[in-house]
């Protein structure tokens, strides 16, 4: 709790306190801690001097703001139709067998979370995905295998 | 650039990043040190090329020479060859699927013949990283010769007379919009730069921002002077981290050059622009919405008028403009409105970038003059239809688009003509469609996403798009009736008609258009239960000829339900009831044995 105060009062100061900076704040928390728990959302609440309600409000409109826990990585594979034209279930389900989770879940050990999102832009190198801000385009069953092995022996390493 | 010989040009965008071009500018670093030519050629690390389907490309400089499929391991020949020996690598050359022969030169190549390049005249030609390289393409000047020798009402004439017209979908008079907030008094106004794309198949405006960021720039401050506004806010979504990194970098320099910040060009003008990023939700695209994101607010849109050039961001008069707009700027102030206005057909002048995606065989960006028809985007820049298989529709302007079809091709494009049959210009994404494509389930491919993405604020768009989506997904099980279709035309004029804003105003032009267009497809759906695409999952059938099916049992092994059943070097049977059409058997089948039916 103390943690979180520290981080809404840090966010703060470097946004501001009026309405504008609400954005920001959110997507400052978001960028730290993966998601926005009701605690922060009461925090930044007090520190901007606005209702819970307008924050809580703000915060579940947007679908980059999450209001629930995800993995430390969080994968969005685009759904758009040139994705999908060029194989992007196929990509989900490998994703799916990979991580042993089922779409819109994240695994056990709070690493991934796999999750859909509207088109990306990279429509010419579908399909395409966002590993938190790393872009991944043209792939394959074969390549996601690989660029997930590639965060698991990162993971592994760093312990 | 005039200290090197050469230079290597490679580009850096989004897609060809992820595939190594990052690699080939290291290897190419690396091999021009070890031949000592590191002082003589340069690595250019540049933004979108357009041609993304052979991507990664590589252009050498001075004679022009186009690669295409360039892989890091092809550094040491393309050094070694070219620049040492001054031989073509033959084989990384263009190949043209016509005649077969290898093209050297971007120019000589269909995809690039018939486009003029305006707003993405500096998209992989320059570093986006370096504002040296975009002040020596004549960089800045317009903002210059606009605070040097023109007054705002002077260079807004400018832009009224060049007839441009909004690039973000709407096609308003850039001019005029300016005008307007020019006229309305106010302590403080704003320009906003609206990059938050979110049309399925457009990726344009990531690819100016990610290949020319300054253009934005310079166009905003030039905006600024004209309206009256001294502070410029760019909202860009948060799904395009490379645009966003190479925006700061840009920004930074600008502003180390004098170039933003206080009294620009020796004038007593001050202009400086602010990042602001989206959150994930495609409505903040619309004007209001997107105002209201960056106040703080849930980004939901409110009734125009009042329009934003007079009551915006912060109830101060705000300019809001798309990038491809602001792209268009600096030069028509430099080259003048007369030259912009002999562009382009009658009532949409100058040209207009397409993102040019899904079943066809040159993928990527392009840009091409107002005017140009369907058939020669498609076919002669596009190449044609992957595989060899047939056009079937276009579709034009995203959820707020509809299909066009073979009937269309030679219609010219502009705002108006795409608006008479039934689609829209929208942000500018094309998706190619083949023989393959259900247009049923492709207009539910639209509404799924409408009915994610409208903000829930009026009734007709929250309920009525999902009414819609359940029909057409009733349809594609084979369940729908006649009457459905009445009621899915009935209930999308009426969408239309009462929606608040933009988006639930046009949400059923892809109903609307398919249904126009592929009326009997629908008319399959519903009275044969066929889907003729083959692609409702409900209205198909995996069947196994007896003829082709030799009994290698591998069809019954992957099948997950056991419903093929068959013994060893028998024809094998799919139980009709059982089967769950995963397609899993029809992979798996090494002798074409099984078929869609």
């Amino acid at each position: 709790m103390a943690e979180v105060k520290q981080l809404v009062k840090g966010l703060a100061d470097q946004h501001g306190r009026t309405m504008e900076s609400l954005l920001p704040i959110l997507q400052g928390i978001v960028h730290q801690e993966q998601h926005i728990s009701e605690d922060a959302m009461v925090e930044v609440a007090r520190e901007l001097n606005i209702s819970a309600a307008q924050v809580y409000g703000t915060a579940t409109f947007y679908s980059f703001l999450h209001t629930k826990p995800l993995g430390k990585y969080v994968i969005r594979v685009c759904k758009t139709i040139t994705c999908m034209m060029h194989g992007k279930n196929q990509v989900i389900k490998e994703l799916e067998s990979v991580l042993k989770i089922n779409l819109g879940e994240t695994t056990h050990d709070g690493k991934f979370t796999l999750l859909e999102t509207n088109c990306l832009g990279q429509c010419h190198k579908g399909p395409a995905m966002l590993i938190n801000d790393e872009p991944y385009t043209e792939l394959t069953p074969e390549k996601v295998r690989e660029i997930i092995m590639k965060y698991k022996h990162q993971e592994i390493s760093a312990n | 650039m005039a200290k090197y010989k050469n230079h290597i040009l490679v580009c850096g965008g989004t897609g060809c990043r992820a595939s190594q071009g990052e690699e080939i500018v290291q290897n190419l670093g690396k091999v021009l040190e070890e031949n000592s030519l590191e002082n003589e050629v340069q690595v250019v690390r540049t933004g979108c090329f357009g041609f993304c389907e052979k991507g990664p490309v590589v252009k050498m400089v001075p004679d022009n020479t186009f690669y295409v499929q360039v892989t890091p391991e092809d550094a040491p020949e393309i050094v070694a060859e070219h620049l040492v020996k001054g031989r073509k690598v033959e084989r990384l050359l263009f190949t043209d699927p016509e005649t077969q022969e290898r093209v050297s030169e971007s120019k000589d190549m269909g995809f690039y013949k018939k486009q003029i390049r305006i707003a993405l005249r500096n998209c992989g030609f320059i570093n986006p990283e370096n504002i040296d390289e975009y002040i020596a393409r004549d960089g800045y000047a317009a903002l210059g010769k606009v605070l040097t020798e023109m007054t705002p009402e002077e260079a807004i004439k400018v832009i009224i007379d060049s007839g441009l017209r909004g690039r973000g979908g709407g096609g308003f008079p850039t001019g005029l919009k300016w005008e307007i907030t020019r006229k309305v008094e106010a302590e403080q106004k704003y320009v906003v730069c609206n990059a938050d794309e979110g049309d399925p198949g457009a990726f344009m405006d990531r690819s100016i921002l990610e290949g020319d960021p300054h253009a934005v720039l310079e166009a905003m401050a030039i905006n600024g002077y004209c309206t009256g506004a001294t502070k410029g806010l760019i909202y860009i979504r948060a799904e395009y981290p490379l645009a966003i990194s190479r925006l700061k970098i840009a920004i930074d320099q600008a502003r180390e050059y004098g170039l933003l910040g206080t009294g620009l060009f020796g004038t007593d003008y001050d202009f400086d622009v602010e990042l602001r990023y989206g959150a994930g939700a495609f409505v903040c695209g619309e004007e209001t919405s997107l105002i209201h994101s960056m106040e703080g607010l849930r980004g939901e849109p409110t009734v125009k008028p009042p329009f934003p050039s007079e009551s915006g961001y912060k109830g101060m008069p705000t300019n809001v403009n798309n990038v491809e707009t602001y792209a268009n700027i600096p030069v028509i102030l430099l080259e003048g409105a007369e030259w912009f206005s002999s562009i382009g057909t009658e009532k949409s002048k100058g040209t207009k970038v397409f993102a040019l995606a899904g079943k066809v065989n040159n993928v990527g960006l392009i840009e091409v003059p107002m005017g140009t028809t369907l058939r020669e985007v498609i076919f002669d820049i596009g190449g044609g239809i992957k595989d060899g298989k047939k056009f079937k529709a276009v579709q034009t302007g995203g959820p707020s688009g509809g299909c066009l079809t073979e009937k269309h091709l030679d219609i010219p494009i502009d705002y108006d003509n795409l608006i008479a049959c039934g689609s829209m210009m929208g942000s500018g994404g094309m998706i190619v469609m083949d023989e393959d494509d259900c247009m049923v389930s492709v207009a539910k491919f639209y509404l799924d996403f409408t009915v994610e993405e409208s903000c829930g604020k009026c009734a007709p768009c929250r309920i009525g798009n999902k009414r819609l989506y359940e029909m057409l997904e009733k349809l594609t099980e084979g369940k729908g009736t006649e009457e459905d279709l009445t009621l899915l035309r009935n209930l999308s004029n009426v969408i239309k008609d009462t929606s608040l804003c933009g988006l639930g105003q046009t949400s059923p032009n892809p109903v609307l258009s398919t249904m126009e267009n592929f009326a009997d497809e629908y008319a399959a759906h519903v009275h044969d239960g066929k889907c003729p695409a083959g692609q409702c999952k409900s209205l198909m059938q995996y069947v196994i000829s007896d003829e082709k099916c030799i009994g290698c049992t591998l069809c019954s092994r992957v099948c997950p339900v056991d419903a093929i059943t068959g013994d060893k070097k028998e024809p094998h049977l799919i139980s009709q009831e059982t089967c769950i059409k995963c397609g899993a058997c029809y992979e798996k089948c090494k002798f074409g044995a099984i078929s869609i039916q």
